[in-house]
């Protein structure tokens, strides 16, 4: 089995437009959650998204953003930035440093192109359009943002999309990694994107009522692990990675950030949207097994802490199950808190700031905690972003479903 | 000088393929300009959203210059707007 490595990453977010932004705002638990701007409407009660704001996506486009819809458009710009990050050229046409056949892509979206999605079906049901734009289906479809990399830098390994709701780039970067450990590719871009800020979309999280009140600060209305908590946030963005084998890495001399060490996936075969206590630690019981890793011998969890009731009590259990005594000495942290949620990219982003807290050896906090909730009772880092020795760390994503994964990292040597 | 219609066309193919006007005369062919079967589809809706008429897929599969594309919008303006009697 092969030896799987991160050498590089691209990422957008409510929290940073870039690596450097992200972990800055991060660590001084500064959120970049903020009053809705994208949908005017006096028919949502949302006050509050993760917006990726002044920052012009368009501008990194060409006329093939004709085809692009913003979720592509994000998947693509962080799949580019990924390849410089990992100092690899931005195309393999010409076979180098690997064959275009042993490059895959892998991204998980939880809604695809709904922005295009949205706009077109308004125009046919809402103003009695008689047609919609031809690009419809192309910019839509699911896949597009593995597609549009995929051409976008000459790959042609194995390249498909997951989605499996909010756990969607967590499964694919999972499933990124078994590709590579069993030799079927020897490099995978993987990650998510997603782009959920519509209209319709937020009126049907409306319904669900599950989503944040904002109170007179909408940058601290996502308030995870604590007892005032109301409920999620809305985001938008994107993270990619390039995943190597270790071997093929070093051929080259990459700089490596961080061994992608194991992946555990389970389903609750439960109930649609209550999550399960058991498939949430078998997950993380697998994707530590996977990597050879003691629960002892990991320091730190991003939690998928969604800040829904639910969510939050639910994965302290089952962190508590998986991990026995030495859940008592984990740092846990839910920076969803200040990037929000971003559907079936949030595994994604937070994973990248999983390696950032890797790399800086710092843990980033749990922003807008006030009130310690008795069924949230480990550490989740409040407010405060924490300097320790992480030796390894897990990244959760529990989706709508039952559908879980867990991905473990382990520090370069 | 090309008649209105000609120049429309033109102008809608050079926005939406992000072509200089200069460079499309309508003898040029698609495959001169690159335009290939789904820029086409493209360029049909564009001109139907611009007219407001629809060109049937038996006649939007078969343009495949810009001459052919004038043509064809010019049958199916003279249809749909029969001329004084």
């Amino acid at each position: 089995m092969n030896k799987v490595v991160i050498t590089g990453f691209g990422v957008l977010s409510a929290s940073g437009t870039d690596a450097v932004s992200l972990w800055n705002n991060l660590a001084a638990g500064r959120s970049g959650l903020k009053p809705l701007t994208r949908v005017q409407s006096d028919r949502l009660t949302t006050g509050v998204a993760g917006e990726i704001r002044d920052f012009d996506l368009a501008s990194h486009f060409g006329k093939e953003i004709d085809l692009l819809d913003r979720f592509a458009q994000m998947a693509v710009l962080c799949a580019r930035r990924a390849l410089t990050d990992a100092s690899l050229p931005l195309t393999f046409h010409g076979g180098a440093p690997y064959a275009p056949e042993r490059v895959g892509v892998l991204t998980g979206t939880g809604m695809g192109g709904i922005c295009t999605q949205d706009e077109g079906f308004r125009a046919i049901y809402g103003e009695n359009a008689n047609r919609v734009h031809p690009f419809l289906i192309p910019r839509s479809m699911y896949s597009a943002g593995t597609s549009q990399i995929g051409m976008a830098i000459g790959a042609r390994g194995p390249s498909f999309t997951v989605s499996t709701a909010c756990a969607s780039a967590t499964h694919a970067l999972g499933e990124a990694w078994g590709l590579i450990r069993s030799g079927a590719a020897d490099m995978v871009i993987a990650g998510g994107s997603d782009a959920p800020l519509t209209f319709g979309v937020i009126k049907a999280w409306e319904a669900m009522r599950v989503l944040a009140v904002a109170g007179a600060d909408a940058s601290q209305a996502c308030r995870p692990f604590s007892l005032d908590r109301t409920g999620l946030v809305l985001a938008e963005g994107a993270a990619m990675f390039v995943l190597e084998s270790e071997a093929t890495a070093r051929r080259r001399g990459a700089r490596v950030l961080a061994e992608l060490a194991g992946y555990g996936a389970t389903a609750d075969a439960g109930h649609i949207t209550q999550p399960s206590v058991d498939g949430a630690s078998e997950a993380m019981a697998i994707a530590l097994r996977a990597a050879g890793l003691a629960p002892g011998e990991v320091d730190y969890i991003n939690a998928h802490g969604t800040g829904t009731r639910l969510n939050d009590s639910t994965e302290i259990a089952a962190i508590r199950k998986a991990f026995g005594p030495a859940a008592e000495k984990l740092s846990i942290s839910s920076t969803k808190s200040m990037h929000g949620h971003a559907m079936g990219a949030s595994g994604a982003i937070e994973l990248a700031v999983t390696v950032l807290a890797l790399r800086h050896q710092v843990v980033p906090p749990t922003a807008n905690y006030s009130k310690p909730d008795p069924e949230c009772d480990l550490d989740v880092t409040p407010n405060q972003a924490r300097p320790r020795e992480i030796r390894a760390a897990l990244s959760n994503s529990f989706a709508f479903g039952g559908l879980n994964a867990v991905l473990a990292v382990r520090r370069e040597q | 000088m090309p008649d209105e219609l000609t120049q429309e066309v033109i102008a809608v193919i050079a926005r939406e393929q992000r072509l200089p006007v200069e460079s499309i005369s309508p003898e040029s062919s698609f495959e001169e300009l690159k335009i290939d079967s789904l820029d086409g589809v493209n360029i049909v809706f564009a001109l139907e959203e611009k007219y407001n008429l629809t060109i049937p897929d038996d006649v939007a599969r078969e343009m495949k210059s810009v001459r052919q594309v004038i043509d064809a919008l010019r049958k199916q303006l003279s249809a749909a707007s029969p001329s004084p009697a």
